[in-house]
């Protein structure tokens, strides 16, 4: 447990350490040239080091349509589950890394259908609650939890305020090889982690798509050429609870 | 007669101590026998990613140094990762590393009287479906890896 919690504030230290030993570099030696800043030199370091695995420099987010989801279309949660190993949720305890639901204005009477999975905030209140570091954010904005050092504690399920965590309470069998889960852990959505390191995107987006609806797009908010930084340049989107000031890297278009 | 009697004593007492140092070692044997040693399966693929005296003493701390590699930092094509081991240990008759009493993992660990966690929540089975054509489970073309580890234990243990 130590020697994990060291590592975690090791990886954590990694980036000031590199950044203040080439500010020192940069001081001592005068060399750096007229309009080359120390960021873009620490930036250029970061790509040398660490060519694999999660780029600094990405945002992944996702941005929801929620013009065209169709009510009573579960095709992202079947994809989902299909994807990560998950059965499907019979009783209110099991787990559930993405949900539908239905929410109609008191006011005007309108009814809309959206998918709820975790927001991958960029200040998760889940990682703020962890008592083991468990619960953490990748380098590229992905929200995870290590099961290796999660005790099942369930605070960051209290802390969550999209509810996008579960928790397992019984033993399982049959995982899948890409998707590691156990008994006393808690999980929630990973963008399908998996499949981002190997190239890919997530398993409801592309579900979303090949069945024609193309209400979900993923992408890197970060690129501005991008198609998703287009569609939230172009059109309006709204975070969910906004007024928490989590900066969730889901957005939702067309919510009222 | 008392000649005859004496020899007799005599032989009597050597066989005796024959008996007695020989009893040790004919207990010792036994007791390896009862023993259920450890039936290490051969892998698929040329070689694992170190020697296997390196491997028996310290694969533990490639996997745990791994784990947080990939679960912290994205790392996924590493050389020491879990799914690698299984791709090529799982067993021909069940298909799992840890399955059965014999498999590659379970043997060794009953052996070693130490518990394994790994496989409450890592797959213990390589994913059929998602394997190359050439791949090692295939049992046709062999593609582990090869070269050295970059771990500095390997190194020191060299």
């Amino acid at each position: 447990m130590k020697s994990e919690r060291d590592s975690g504030a090791k990886q954590a230290l990694s980036g000031r350490r590199s950044f203040l030993g080439l500010a020192a570099a940069g001081l001592g030696g005068v060399l750096i040239a007229p309009g080359i800043h120390l960021i873009e030199v620490a930036q250029a370091a970061a790509r040398g080091t660490a060519p694999a695995g999660a780029n600094a420099k990405v945002r992944w987010g996702l941005l929801i349509d929620t013009t065209k989801c169709a009510s009573g279309c579960s095709d992202c949660v079947s994809a989902c589950n299909t994807e990560n190993g998950l059965a499907a949720p019979t009783r209110p305890t099991d787990a559930q890394w993405i949900r539908k639901i239905e929410i109609k204005s008191v006011a005007t009477g309108r009814a809309q259908s959206l998918p709820v999975m975790c927001q991958h905030c960029a200040e998760p209140p889940c990682v703020d609650v962890c008592p083991t570091g468990a619960s953490f954010k990748r380098a590229d904005g992905i929200v995870l939890v290590d099961r290796h050092s999660c005790i099942g504690c369930r605070y960051c399920i209290m802390a969550c305020p999209y509810q996008a965590r579960s928790f397992v309470h019984e033993p399982l069998t049959a995982q899948k090889p890409e998707v590691p889960r156990g008994k006393g852990c808690v999980e929630g959505c990973t963008l399908c982690v998996h499949r981002i390191d190997a190239g890919g995107g997530p398993a409801c987006v592309e579900a979303c798509a090949s069945a024609g609806h193309h209400a979900m797009l993923f992408g890197d908010l970060n690129d501005a050429d991008s198609e998703i930084s287009h569609r939230v340049r172009e059109v309006a989107s709204k975070q969910l609870r906004p007024d928490l000031r989590l900066d969730p890297g889901v957005r939702y278009q067309g919510l009222a | 007669m008392n000649l005859r009697h004496r020899a007799f004593v005599c032989r009597a007492a050597a066989w005796l101590a024959c008996a007695c140092m020989a009893g040790p070692v004919l207990a010792q044997q036994a007791t390896a026998n009862r023993v259920p040693l450890p039936a290490i399966e051969a892998a698929r693929g040329e070689a694992c990613v170190a020697d296997p005296a390196f491997m028996r003493r310290n694969h533990m701390n490639l996997l745990k140094h791994q784990r947080n590699e990939t679960v912290h930092l994205g790392v996924r094509d590493a050389r020491a990762s879990l799914k690698g081991c299984i791709e090529c240990h799982a067993s021909a008759a069940t298909g799992s590393v840890a399955q059965a009493p014999g498999d590659f993992c379970a043997s060794c660990h009953s052996y070693a009287a130490v518990k394994i966690d790994c496989f409450e929540c890592h797959a213990s089975k390589p994913a059929a479906a998602a394997l190359p054509a050439n791949h090692p489970r295939t049992d046709t073309g062999v593609s582990r890896p090869q070269g050295v580890l970059r771990w500095p234990q390997l190194a020191s243990a060299r």
